[in-house]
Protein backbone atom coordinates (compact mmCIF):
# COMPACT_ATOMS: atom_id res chain seq x y z
CA UNK A 1 0.00 0.00 0.00
CA UNK A 2 1.57 3.71 -0.75
CA UNK A 3 0.78 5.34 2.32
CA UNK A 4 1.55 8.41 0.65
CA UNK A 5 -1.66 8.46 -1.57
CA UNK A 6 -4.09 7.89 0.89
CA UNK A 7 -6.38 10.57 1.64
CA UNK A 8 -6.24 11.66 5.32
CA UNK A 9 -9.57 9.59 6.54
CA UNK A 10 -8.25 6.87 4.35
CA UNK A 11 -4.95 6.31 6.06
CA UNK A 12 -7.33 6.84 9.51
CA UNK A 13 -9.20 3.91 8.35
CA UNK A 14 -6.47 1.27 7.74
CA UNK A 15 -4.58 2.90 11.14
CA UNK A 16 -8.03 1.41 12.86
CA UNK A 17 -8.36 -1.48 11.25
CA UNK A 18 -4.83 -2.08 11.46
CA UNK A 19 -3.46 -2.84 8.39
CA UNK A 20 -0.99 0.13 9.23
CA UNK A 21 0.50 0.95 12.22
CA UNK A 22 0.90 4.51 12.96
CA UNK A 23 4.35 4.34 13.52
CA UNK A 24 4.48 3.03 9.90
CA UNK A 25 2.17 5.92 8.54
CA UNK A 26 4.63 8.70 10.72
CA UNK A 27 7.78 6.45 9.41
CA UNK A 28 6.63 7.30 5.63
CA UNK A 29 6.09 10.29 6.22
CA UNK A 30 9.38 11.25 8.23
CA UNK A 31 11.31 9.19 4.98
CA UNK A 32 9.41 11.94 2.61
CA UNK A 33 10.93 14.85 4.07
CA UNK A 34 13.89 13.33 4.67
CA UNK A 35 14.36 12.88 1.12
CA UNK A 36 11.97 15.74 -0.68
CA UNK A 37 11.93 18.25 1.68
CA UNK A 38 15.85 19.94 0.92
CA UNK A 39 14.40 20.91 -2.74
CA UNK A 40 11.03 21.89 -1.27
CA UNK A 41 11.53 23.99 1.69
CA UNK A 42 7.80 23.21 3.31
CA UNK A 43 9.27 22.85 6.88
CA UNK A 44 11.02 25.03 9.13
CA UNK A 45 11.18 22.66 12.28
CA UNK A 46 10.92 18.75 11.62
CA UNK A 47 10.62 16.89 14.98
CA UNK A 48 11.20 13.14 14.38
CA UNK A 49 12.07 11.77 17.15
CA UNK A 50 8.81 13.36 19.36
CA UNK A 51 6.69 12.32 16.58
CA UNK A 52 7.86 8.66 16.83
CA UNK A 53 7.52 8.61 20.86
CA UNK A 54 4.04 10.07 20.19
CA UNK A 55 3.05 6.99 17.30
CA UNK A 56 4.31 4.88 20.49
CA UNK A 57 1.73 6.20 22.65
CA UNK A 58 -0.91 6.56 20.46
CA UNK A 59 -1.04 2.76 19.06
CA UNK A 60 -2.41 1.03 22.18
CA UNK A 61 -5.61 3.16 22.28
CA UNK A 62 -6.06 2.80 18.34
CA UNK A 63 -9.10 0.58 18.72
CA UNK A 64 -10.97 2.99 20.59
CA UNK A 65 -10.35 5.94 18.88
CA UNK A 66 -13.19 8.34 18.39
CA UNK A 67 -11.71 10.08 16.00
CA UNK A 68 -11.17 9.17 12.36
CA UNK A 69 -7.95 10.98 12.03
CA UNK A 70 -6.45 9.20 15.07
CA UNK A 71 -3.24 8.61 14.60
CA UNK A 72 -2.65 10.45 10.87
CA UNK A 73 0.71 12.16 10.64
CA UNK A 74 -0.16 15.90 10.14
CA UNK A 75 1.85 19.27 10.12
CA UNK A 76 1.34 22.89 11.61
CA UNK A 77 2.35 26.25 9.60
CA UNK A 78 4.64 27.63 12.36
CA UNK A 79 2.71 30.60 13.58
CA UNK A 80 0.82 28.11 16.04
CA UNK A 81 2.54 28.21 18.95
CA UNK A 82 3.40 24.31 20.21
CA UNK A 83 4.50 24.10 23.71
CA UNK A 84 8.49 23.53 23.76
CA UNK A 85 8.74 23.34 19.88
CA UNK A 86 10.12 25.96 18.08
CA UNK A 87 7.61 28.34 17.25
CA UNK A 88 9.46 31.12 14.31
CA UNK A 89 6.81 32.93 12.50
CA UNK A 90 9.62 32.56 9.75
CA UNK A 91 10.78 35.61 10.86
CA UNK A 92 14.54 36.08 12.93
CA UNK A 93 13.06 38.34 15.36
CA UNK A 94 11.19 35.53 17.39
CA UNK A 95 14.94 33.46 17.10
CA UNK A 96 15.11 30.36 19.06
CA UNK A 97 11.10 31.13 20.78
CA UNK A 98 9.65 28.17 22.45
CA UNK A 99 6.61 28.81 23.60
CA UNK A 100 5.64 27.84 27.16
CA UNK A 101 1.41 26.74 25.97
CA UNK A 102 -0.31 24.90 23.10
CA UNK A 103 -2.31 26.73 21.15
CA UNK A 104 -5.97 25.76 21.79
CA UNK A 105 -6.52 24.02 17.98
CA UNK A 106 -2.89 22.19 18.72
CA UNK A 107 -5.05 20.76 22.44
CA UNK A 108 -8.46 20.07 19.94
CA UNK A 109 -5.81 18.09 17.58
CA UNK A 110 -3.65 16.24 20.13
CA UNK A 111 -6.95 14.63 22.15
CA UNK A 112 -8.39 13.61 18.70
CA UNK A 113 -5.03 11.29 18.37
CA UNK A 114 -3.11 13.48 16.01
CA UNK A 115 0.40 13.37 15.25
CA UNK A 116 2.92 16.52 14.51
CA UNK A 117 5.87 16.00 12.54
CA UNK A 118 6.59 19.79 12.49
CA UNK A 119 6.53 22.83 11.92
CA UNK A 120 5.53 24.59 8.44
CA UNK A 121 7.14 27.49 5.88
CA UNK A 122 5.09 30.67 5.32
CA UNK A 123 5.53 34.43 4.80
CA UNK A 124 7.37 36.04 7.62
CA UNK A 125 4.42 36.77 10.58
CA UNK A 126 1.94 35.48 7.38
CA UNK A 127 2.37 38.41 5.54
CA UNK A 128 2.81 37.75 1.72
CA UNK A 129 1.51 36.10 -1.16
CA UNK A 130 4.67 33.58 -2.16
CA UNK A 131 5.64 32.51 0.94
CA UNK A 132 9.14 33.82 0.23
CA UNK A 133 9.36 36.41 3.07
CA UNK A 134 10.32 33.52 5.03
CA UNK A 135 13.90 34.25 6.95
CA UNK A 136 13.90 30.07 6.38
CA UNK A 137 13.81 31.13 2.49
CA UNK A 138 11.01 30.49 0.28
CA UNK A 139 9.02 27.06 0.07
CA UNK A 140 9.21 25.93 -3.85
CA UNK A 141 5.62 24.79 -5.54
CA UNK A 142 5.64 20.87 -5.65
CA UNK A 143 4.56 21.48 -9.28
CA UNK A 144 6.65 23.28 -10.49
CA UNK A 145 9.89 24.29 -8.47
CA UNK A 146 10.88 27.31 -9.89
CA UNK A 147 7.39 28.68 -9.26
CA UNK A 148 5.88 29.98 -5.14
CA UNK A 149 3.44 27.85 -3.83
CA UNK A 150 1.57 30.89 -3.28
CA UNK A 151 1.14 31.55 0.62
CA UNK A 152 0.96 32.68 3.25
CA UNK A 153 0.76 28.83 4.40
CA UNK A 154 2.88 27.73 1.29
CA UNK A 155 4.94 25.24 3.27
CA UNK A 156 1.59 23.70 4.60
CA UNK A 157 -0.18 23.51 0.62
CA UNK A 158 3.19 22.22 -0.51
CA UNK A 159 3.62 19.06 1.93
CA UNK A 160 0.43 18.48 1.55
CA UNK A 161 0.48 18.67 -2.32
CA UNK A 162 4.18 17.02 -1.75
CA UNK A 163 2.39 13.93 -0.05
CA UNK A 164 4.88 15.02 3.27
CA UNK A 165 1.92 15.41 5.09
CA UNK A 166 -1.70 13.99 5.22
CA UNK A 167 -3.30 17.00 5.93
CA UNK A 168 -1.62 20.80 7.80
CA UNK A 169 -3.29 23.66 9.48
CA UNK A 170 -2.89 27.07 8.04
CA UNK A 171 -4.07 30.55 8.91
CA UNK A 172 -5.81 33.00 6.94
CA UNK A 173 -5.79 36.62 7.32
CA UNK A 174 -6.82 37.72 3.48
CA UNK A 175 -6.60 34.52 2.07
CA UNK A 176 -3.65 32.76 3.19
CA UNK A 177 -5.12 29.21 3.48
CA UNK A 178 -7.24 29.54 -0.09
CA UNK A 179 -4.18 31.30 -2.27
CA UNK A 180 -1.77 28.76 -1.74
CA UNK A 181 -4.22 25.73 -1.70
CA UNK A 182 -5.04 26.54 -5.19
CA UNK A 183 -1.56 27.50 -6.43
CA UNK A 184 -0.34 23.83 -5.34
CA UNK A 185 -3.79 21.56 -6.45
CA UNK A 186 -5.27 21.12 -2.45
CA UNK A 187 -8.06 21.87 -0.63
CA UNK A 188 -8.27 24.03 2.34
CA UNK A 189 -11.26 26.27 3.94
CA UNK A 190 -11.21 29.60 5.92
CA UNK A 191 -13.80 28.78 8.49
CA UNK A 192 -16.31 31.46 9.75
CA UNK A 193 -14.40 34.05 12.03
CA UNK A 194 -15.05 32.99 15.95
CA UNK A 195 -15.32 29.20 15.58
CA UNK A 196 -12.17 28.18 15.54
CA UNK A 197 -10.15 29.74 18.49
CA UNK A 198 -7.00 32.10 18.25
CA UNK A 199 -5.32 31.48 21.06
CA UNK A 200 -1.78 30.75 20.52
CA UNK A 201 -1.87 32.05 16.87
CA UNK A 202 0.66 34.52 16.87
CA UNK A 203 -1.55 37.60 15.75
CA UNK A 204 -1.32 39.78 12.75
CA UNK A 205 -4.59 41.27 11.80
CA UNK A 206 -6.76 39.79 14.94
CA UNK A 207 -9.76 40.91 13.30
CA UNK A 208 -9.04 38.88 10.41
CA UNK A 209 -7.05 36.00 11.40
CA UNK A 210 -8.64 32.58 11.65
CA UNK A 211 -7.12 29.37 10.88
CA UNK A 212 -8.44 26.09 9.24
CA UNK A 213 -7.35 22.76 7.37
CA UNK A 214 -5.13 22.21 4.16
CA UNK A 215 -5.81 18.85 2.89
CA UNK A 216 -6.51 16.70 -0.15
CA UNK A 217 -10.06 16.72 -0.44
CA UNK A 218 -13.46 17.92 0.85
CA UNK A 219 -14.19 15.27 3.19
CA UNK A 220 -10.48 15.16 5.06
CA UNK A 221 -10.93 19.48 5.25
CA UNK A 222 -14.81 18.48 7.22
CA UNK A 223 -12.67 16.19 9.60
CA UNK A 224 -10.33 17.96 10.60
CA UNK A 225 -12.31 21.36 10.96
CA UNK A 226 -14.88 19.09 12.92
CA UNK A 227 -11.47 19.18 15.32
CA UNK A 228 -11.19 22.24 15.07
CA UNK A 229 -13.86 24.41 15.94
CA UNK A 230 -15.00 24.91 19.35
CA UNK A 231 -16.16 27.73 21.48
CA UNK A 232 -12.99 28.71 23.66
CA UNK A 233 -13.18 31.07 26.74
CA UNK A 234 -9.23 32.24 26.23
CA UNK A 235 -10.29 33.63 22.82
CA UNK A 236 -13.08 36.11 23.48
CA UNK A 237 -14.15 36.63 19.96
CA UNK A 238 -14.63 32.92 19.90
CA UNK A 239 -18.53 32.10 19.25
CA UNK A 240 -20.62 29.35 20.45
CA UNK A 241 -22.30 26.94 17.26
CA UNK A 242 -23.26 23.32 16.95
CA UNK A 243 -20.15 21.68 15.77
CA UNK A 244 -18.40 18.47 15.39
CA UNK A 245 -21.08 17.65 12.50
CA UNK A 246 -19.38 18.53 9.51
CA UNK A 247 -18.05 15.22 7.92
CA UNK A 248 -21.52 13.16 9.19
CA UNK A 249 -23.39 15.85 6.89
CA UNK A 250 -21.33 15.53 3.44
CA UNK A 251 -24.43 13.97 1.30
CA UNK A 252 -22.96 15.48 -2.33
CA UNK A 253 -26.65 16.32 -3.00
CA UNK A 254 -26.43 19.68 -4.24
CA UNK A 255 -30.47 19.60 -5.80
CA UNK A 256 -31.93 23.29 -6.02
CA UNK A 257 -28.42 24.89 -4.30
CA UNK A 258 -28.66 28.54 -5.82
CA UNK A 259 -24.74 29.11 -6.70
CA UNK A 260 -24.31 32.90 -7.01
CA UNK A 261 -21.97 33.97 -9.70
CA UNK A 262 -20.50 37.80 -9.02
CA UNK A 263 -19.93 39.37 -12.16
CA UNK A 264 -17.06 41.38 -10.56
CA UNK A 265 -15.22 38.21 -10.29
CA UNK A 266 -15.10 37.17 -14.02
CA UNK A 267 -14.20 40.51 -15.39
CA UNK A 268 -10.93 42.28 -16.35
CA UNK A 269 -7.28 41.03 -14.95
CA UNK A 270 -8.48 37.45 -14.64
CA UNK A 271 -6.50 34.88 -16.84
CA UNK A 272 -8.72 33.27 -19.34
CA UNK A 273 -7.65 29.69 -18.64
CA UNK A 274 -8.74 30.34 -14.50
CA UNK A 275 -12.18 31.93 -16.12
CA UNK A 276 -12.85 28.90 -17.82
CA UNK A 277 -11.69 26.27 -15.37
CA UNK A 278 -14.13 28.43 -12.49
CA UNK A 279 -17.41 28.26 -14.82
CA UNK A 280 -16.74 24.78 -15.90
CA UNK A 281 -16.95 24.35 -12.13
CA UNK A 282 -19.86 26.33 -12.28
CA UNK A 283 -21.74 23.62 -14.52
CA UNK A 284 -20.59 20.68 -12.92
CA UNK A 285 -22.74 21.53 -9.53
CA UNK A 286 -25.60 22.57 -12.39
CA UNK A 287 -25.19 19.82 -13.62
CA UNK A 288 -25.86 17.89 -10.22
CA UNK A 289 -28.79 20.41 -9.97
CA UNK A 290 -27.52 23.33 -8.59
CA UNK A 291 -28.97 26.22 -9.95
CA UNK A 292 -27.03 29.20 -11.13
CA UNK A 293 -27.60 32.69 -10.42
CA UNK A 294 -25.78 35.97 -11.91
CA UNK A 295 -25.08 38.55 -9.77
CA UNK A 296 -23.81 42.15 -9.41
CA UNK A 297 -21.51 43.08 -5.94
CA UNK A 298 -19.80 46.28 -6.97
CA UNK A 299 -18.43 46.63 -3.46
CA UNK A 300 -15.83 44.07 -3.76
CA UNK A 301 -13.72 46.35 -5.92
CA UNK A 302 -12.82 47.98 -2.24
CA UNK A 303 -12.07 44.60 -0.85
CA UNK A 304 -8.09 45.20 -1.25
CA UNK A 305 -8.02 48.44 0.00
CA UNK A 306 -9.95 48.28 2.97
CA UNK A 307 -7.84 45.08 3.58
CA UNK A 308 -4.75 46.32 3.47
CA UNK A 309 -5.57 49.30 6.13
CA UNK A 310 -7.23 47.29 8.68
CA UNK A 311 -4.42 44.72 8.20
CA UNK A 312 -1.80 46.78 8.42
CA UNK A 313 -3.00 48.47 11.16
CA UNK A 314 -3.99 45.95 13.54
CA UNK A 315 -0.28 44.56 12.41
CA UNK A 316 1.48 47.57 13.45
CA UNK A 317 -0.08 46.87 17.16
CA UNK A 318 0.14 43.62 17.47
CA UNK A 319 3.57 43.68 16.25
CA UNK A 320 4.61 45.61 19.02
CA UNK A 321 5.16 43.10 20.96
CA UNK A 322 8.29 42.10 19.72
CA UNK A 323 10.79 44.26 20.91
CA UNK A 324 13.83 41.87 22.31
CA UNK A 325 13.05 41.83 25.85
CA UNK A 326 10.58 38.76 26.56
CA UNK A 327 11.51 36.27 23.91
CA UNK A 328 13.20 36.07 20.63
CA UNK A 329 15.83 38.08 19.29
CA UNK A 330 17.78 41.27 20.68
CA UNK A 331 20.61 43.05 18.17
CA UNK A 332 23.76 43.53 19.97
CA UNK A 333 25.53 46.83 20.19
CA UNK A 334 22.56 49.30 22.13
CA UNK A 335 22.93 51.92 24.38
CA UNK A 336 19.49 52.53 26.03
CA UNK A 337 16.27 51.24 25.87
CA UNK A 338 14.98 52.73 23.00
CA UNK A 339 17.93 51.84 20.92
CA UNK A 340 17.72 48.60 21.81
CA UNK A 341 13.86 48.36 20.97
CA UNK A 342 14.75 50.40 17.10
CA UNK A 343 17.92 47.88 16.61
CA UNK A 344 16.07 44.74 17.24
CA UNK A 345 13.02 45.16 15.22
CA UNK A 346 14.82 47.06 12.51
CA UNK A 347 17.57 44.23 11.76
CA UNK A 348 14.89 41.59 13.31
CA UNK A 349 12.00 42.04 11.01
CA UNK A 350 12.13 41.41 6.95
CA UNK A 351 11.57 44.13 4.72
CA UNK A 352 7.65 43.21 3.92
CA UNK A 353 6.92 42.81 7.65
CA UNK A 354 8.41 46.40 8.05
CA UNK A 355 6.77 48.08 4.84
CA UNK A 356 3.47 46.82 6.94
CA UNK A 357 4.28 47.91 10.17
CA UNK A 358 5.05 51.31 8.97
CA UNK A 359 1.87 51.25 6.56
CA UNK A 360 -0.28 50.56 9.57
CA UNK A 361 1.06 53.30 11.54
CA UNK A 362 0.72 55.61 9.04
CA UNK A 363 -3.23 54.56 8.47
CA UNK A 364 -3.76 55.04 12.64
CA UNK A 365 -1.31 58.30 13.00
CA UNK A 366 -3.03 61.84 13.86
CA UNK A 367 -4.36 63.71 10.44
CA UNK A 368 -5.27 60.14 8.37
CA UNK A 369 -7.02 57.80 10.94
CA UNK A 370 -10.49 59.31 9.81
CA UNK A 371 -9.28 59.32 6.03
CA UNK A 372 -7.91 55.83 5.53
CA UNK A 373 -8.32 53.84 8.76
CA UNK A 374 -12.02 54.82 9.87
CA UNK A 375 -13.34 54.68 5.94
CA UNK A 376 -11.90 51.44 5.49
CA UNK A 377 -13.85 50.10 8.96
CA UNK A 378 -16.94 51.72 7.41
CA UNK A 379 -16.26 50.03 3.85
CA UNK A 380 -15.75 46.78 5.85
CA UNK A 381 -19.56 47.44 6.86
CA UNK A 382 -20.79 48.39 3.15
CA UNK A 383 -18.77 44.75 2.42
CA UNK A 384 -20.49 42.67 4.68
CA UNK A 385 -23.77 44.67 3.91
CA UNK A 386 -23.21 43.63 0.13
CA UNK A 387 -23.15 39.90 1.36
CA UNK A 388 -25.60 39.91 3.05
CA UNK A 389 -28.03 40.95 0.14
CA UNK A 390 -26.08 38.55 -2.05
CA UNK A 391 -27.07 35.80 0.22
CA UNK A 392 -30.66 36.87 0.18
CA UNK A 393 -30.55 35.46 -3.64
CA UNK A 394 -28.48 32.52 -3.14
CA UNK A 395 -27.11 30.11 -1.32
CA UNK A 396 -23.46 30.64 -1.78
CA UNK A 397 -20.85 32.25 -4.03
CA UNK A 398 -18.51 30.60 -6.78
CA UNK A 399 -15.02 32.88 -7.87
CA UNK A 400 -11.58 32.40 -8.25
CA UNK A 401 -9.42 31.90 -6.02
CA UNK A 402 -6.57 33.80 -7.63
CA UNK A 403 -6.62 36.51 -10.79
CA UNK A 404 -4.07 33.42 -12.43
CA UNK A 405 -2.12 30.59 -11.38
CA UNK A 406 1.43 30.43 -9.40
CA UNK A 407 4.34 33.43 -10.07
CA UNK A 408 7.21 32.16 -11.05
CA UNK A 409 9.80 32.81 -7.62
CA UNK A 410 10.78 36.22 -7.37
CA UNK A 411 8.32 37.59 -9.63
CA UNK A 412 6.24 39.57 -6.68
CA UNK A 413 8.84 40.52 -4.55
CA UNK A 414 9.61 43.92 -6.54
CA UNK A 415 6.27 45.03 -6.75
CA UNK A 416 3.76 44.63 -3.58
CA UNK A 417 1.20 46.68 -4.54
CA UNK A 418 0.80 44.19 -7.57
CA UNK A 419 0.88 41.54 -5.14
CA UNK A 420 -1.74 43.11 -2.60
CA UNK A 421 -3.75 43.38 -6.12
CA UNK A 422 -3.46 39.11 -6.68
CA UNK A 423 -5.90 38.67 -3.13
CA UNK A 424 -9.07 40.38 -4.62
CA UNK A 425 -10.99 37.83 -4.76
CA UNK A 426 -10.28 36.36 -1.23
CA UNK A 427 -9.62 39.41 1.27
CA UNK A 428 -13.53 40.27 0.75
CA UNK A 429 -14.63 37.11 3.14
CA UNK A 430 -12.16 37.83 5.81
CA UNK A 431 -13.16 41.41 6.08
CA UNK A 432 -17.17 39.98 6.57
CA UNK A 433 -15.97 37.02 8.25
CA UNK A 434 -17.60 34.71 6.09
CA UNK A 435 -16.08 31.03 5.39
CA UNK A 436 -14.67 31.03 2.59
CA UNK A 437 -12.86 27.30 0.36
CA UNK A 438 -10.88 26.55 -2.10
CA UNK A 439 -10.84 23.51 -4.07
CA UNK A 440 -8.53 22.56 -7.48
CA UNK A 441 -10.87 22.65 -10.59
CA UNK A 442 -8.45 22.30 -13.50
CA UNK A 443 -5.01 22.66 -14.58
CA UNK A 444 -3.36 25.66 -17.16
CA UNK A 445 -1.61 24.68 -20.09
CA UNK A 446 1.68 24.40 -18.33
CA UNK A 447 0.13 22.05 -15.69
CA UNK A 448 -0.15 24.47 -13.07
CA UNK A 449 -2.87 23.82 -10.52
CA UNK A 450 -6.26 26.21 -10.69
CA UNK A 451 -9.15 26.86 -7.79
CA UNK A 452 -12.16 27.62 -7.65
CA UNK A 453 -13.64 29.79 -3.99
CA UNK A 454 -16.64 29.07 -2.73
CA UNK A 455 -17.42 31.69 0.22
CA UNK A 456 -20.67 31.47 2.11
CA UNK A 457 -22.83 33.19 4.61
CA UNK A 458 -21.54 32.96 8.62
CA UNK A 459 -21.90 29.26 9.87
CA UNK A 460 -21.87 28.07 6.19
CA UNK A 461 -18.76 26.04 6.44
CA UNK A 462 -21.06 22.40 5.74
CA UNK A 463 -22.68 23.96 3.13
CA UNK A 464 -19.30 24.66 1.07
CA UNK A 465 -17.80 21.43 1.97
CA UNK A 466 -20.38 19.68 1.08
CA UNK A 467 -20.39 21.27 -2.87
CA UNK A 468 -17.08 20.84 -2.77
CA UNK A 469 -17.55 17.08 -1.93
CA UNK A 470 -20.67 17.14 -4.30
CA UNK A 471 -18.09 18.43 -6.80
CA UNK A 472 -15.45 15.86 -6.47
CA UNK A 473 -17.47 13.48 -6.73
CA UNK A 474 -17.32 14.07 -9.95
CA UNK A 475 -14.22 15.54 -10.85
CA UNK A 476 -10.59 14.09 -10.47
CA UNK A 477 -8.36 17.25 -10.05
CA UNK A 478 -7.96 16.96 -6.36
CA UNK A 479 -6.53 13.72 -7.36
CA UNK A 480 -3.45 14.53 -9.36
CA UNK A 481 -0.85 14.40 -7.57
CA UNK A 482 2.88 16.66 -8.72
CA UNK A 483 5.05 14.95 -11.50
CA UNK A 484 2.04 13.45 -13.28
CA UNK A 485 0.53 11.07 -10.48
CA UNK A 486 -2.78 10.57 -9.47
CA UNK A 487 -4.45 8.98 -6.58
CA UNK A 488 -6.98 6.27 -6.50
CA UNK B 1 -0.67 61.92 -1.72
CA UNK B 2 3.30 62.72 -0.80
CA UNK B 3 4.87 60.47 1.54
CA UNK B 4 7.94 62.41 1.96
CA UNK B 5 10.91 61.16 4.23
CA UNK B 6 10.02 63.68 6.57
CA UNK B 7 6.32 61.26 6.83
CA UNK B 8 8.58 57.82 6.84
CA UNK B 9 11.22 59.51 9.41
CA UNK B 10 8.04 60.01 11.77
CA UNK B 11 6.15 57.02 11.18
CA UNK B 12 9.37 55.14 11.52
CA UNK B 13 9.67 56.66 15.21
CA UNK B 14 6.16 55.72 15.84
CA UNK B 15 7.04 52.31 15.03
CA UNK B 16 10.16 52.03 16.62
CA UNK B 17 12.11 51.21 13.21
CA UNK B 18 15.13 53.23 11.82
CA UNK B 19 15.41 52.43 8.60
CA UNK B 20 18.92 52.84 6.74
CA UNK B 21 18.86 56.27 5.21
CA UNK B 22 19.65 53.95 1.49
CA UNK B 23 16.30 52.16 2.07
CA UNK B 24 14.23 55.46 3.34
CA UNK B 25 13.71 56.90 -0.24
CA UNK B 26 12.45 53.11 -1.62
CA UNK B 27 10.05 52.72 1.39
CA UNK B 28 8.97 56.37 0.50
CA UNK B 29 8.05 55.66 -3.18
CA UNK B 30 6.65 52.23 -2.41
CA UNK B 31 4.13 53.25 0.28
CA UNK B 32 3.08 56.71 -1.63
CA UNK B 33 2.06 54.25 -4.42
CA UNK B 34 -0.05 51.80 -2.13
CA UNK B 35 -1.52 54.92 -0.16
CA UNK B 36 -2.48 56.39 -3.73
CA UNK B 37 -4.03 52.85 -4.65
CA UNK B 38 -6.16 53.29 -1.49
CA UNK B 39 -7.69 56.69 -1.86
CA UNK B 40 -10.05 54.73 -4.38
CA UNK B 41 -12.20 54.16 -1.28
CA UNK B 42 -12.51 58.25 -1.20
CA UNK B 43 -14.92 57.43 -4.43
CA UNK B 44 -17.37 55.37 -1.88
CA UNK B 45 -19.62 57.26 -0.16
CA UNK B 46 -19.84 56.08 3.43
CA UNK B 47 -21.76 59.23 4.80
CA UNK B 48 -22.82 58.45 8.54
CA UNK B 49 -22.15 54.45 7.98
CA UNK B 50 -21.14 53.09 11.38
CA UNK B 51 -17.66 51.70 11.52
CA UNK B 52 -17.63 48.33 11.86
CA UNK B 53 -14.76 46.61 13.82
CA UNK B 54 -16.65 43.31 14.54
CA UNK B 55 -18.56 41.31 11.91
CA UNK B 56 -20.84 39.76 15.01
CA UNK B 57 -22.03 41.78 17.57
CA UNK B 58 -20.05 40.08 19.98
CA UNK B 59 -19.61 42.75 23.19
CA UNK B 60 -18.36 42.50 26.89
CA UNK B 61 -17.75 38.52 26.79
CA UNK B 62 -17.11 37.94 30.46
CA UNK B 63 -16.16 34.73 32.27
CA UNK B 64 -16.68 33.62 35.96
CA UNK B 65 -13.60 35.39 38.32
CA UNK B 66 -12.34 32.05 39.49
CA UNK B 67 -8.91 31.60 41.10
CA UNK B 68 -6.31 30.20 38.10
CA UNK B 69 -2.93 28.81 38.08
CA UNK B 70 -1.05 31.56 35.62
CA UNK B 71 1.67 30.26 33.45
CA UNK B 72 5.03 29.26 35.83
CA UNK B 73 7.44 32.12 35.67
CA UNK B 74 10.62 30.20 35.06
CA UNK B 75 9.10 28.97 31.98
CA UNK B 76 7.98 32.22 30.85
CA UNK B 77 11.77 33.56 31.51
CA UNK B 78 13.28 30.46 29.53
CA UNK B 79 12.84 32.10 26.45
CA UNK B 80 14.45 35.85 27.85
CA UNK B 81 17.43 37.28 25.54
CA UNK B 82 18.28 38.57 28.63
CA UNK B 83 17.41 37.66 32.46
CA UNK B 84 18.21 37.06 36.33
CA UNK B 85 16.29 35.03 38.70
CA UNK B 86 12.86 36.27 38.51
CA UNK B 87 12.87 39.05 35.85
CA UNK B 88 13.81 40.43 32.23
CA UNK B 89 16.74 42.60 32.06
CA UNK B 90 16.94 46.06 29.99
CA UNK B 91 19.32 49.07 29.95
CA UNK B 92 17.81 51.52 32.90
CA UNK B 93 15.03 53.26 31.64
CA UNK B 94 14.15 55.34 34.77
CA UNK B 95 16.26 57.55 36.67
Amino acid sequence: MELRQLTALELGAVIRRGEVSVAEAAQAALAAIEAEDGALNSFITVEGERALERAAQLQPGVKEAQSPLYGVPMALKDNICTKGIKTTCASKILGDFRPPYDATVVERLAAAGALGLGKLNLDEFAMGSTSETSWYGPTRNPWDPDRAPGGSSGGAAAAVAAGLSWYAVGSDTGGSIRQPAAHCGVTGIKPTYGTVSRYGLVAYASSLDQMGPVCRDAGDCAAVLDVLQGRDRRDATSLDGDYGHLLESLSGDVRGLRVGLPAECFGDGLDGQVRQAVLAAADVLKSRGAQLVELSLPALEYGVPAYYIIAAAEASSNLARFDGVKYGWRAQGYGDLSELYHKTRTQGFGLEVKRRILLGSFVLSAGYYEAYYRKALQVKAVIKGAFDEAFARCDLLLTPVAPATAPRLGESLGDPLEMYLGDVYTVPANLAGLPGLSMPCGFDRQGLPIGAQLIGPHFGEGRLLNAAYAFQQDTHYHKQTPKGGQRA
Amino acid sequence: MKITTELIAHISQLSRLSLPEGEQAAMAAQLERIVDYMDVLSRLDTGDIEPMSHVFPVRNVLRADEEQPSCDREALLANAPARDEESFLTPKSVE
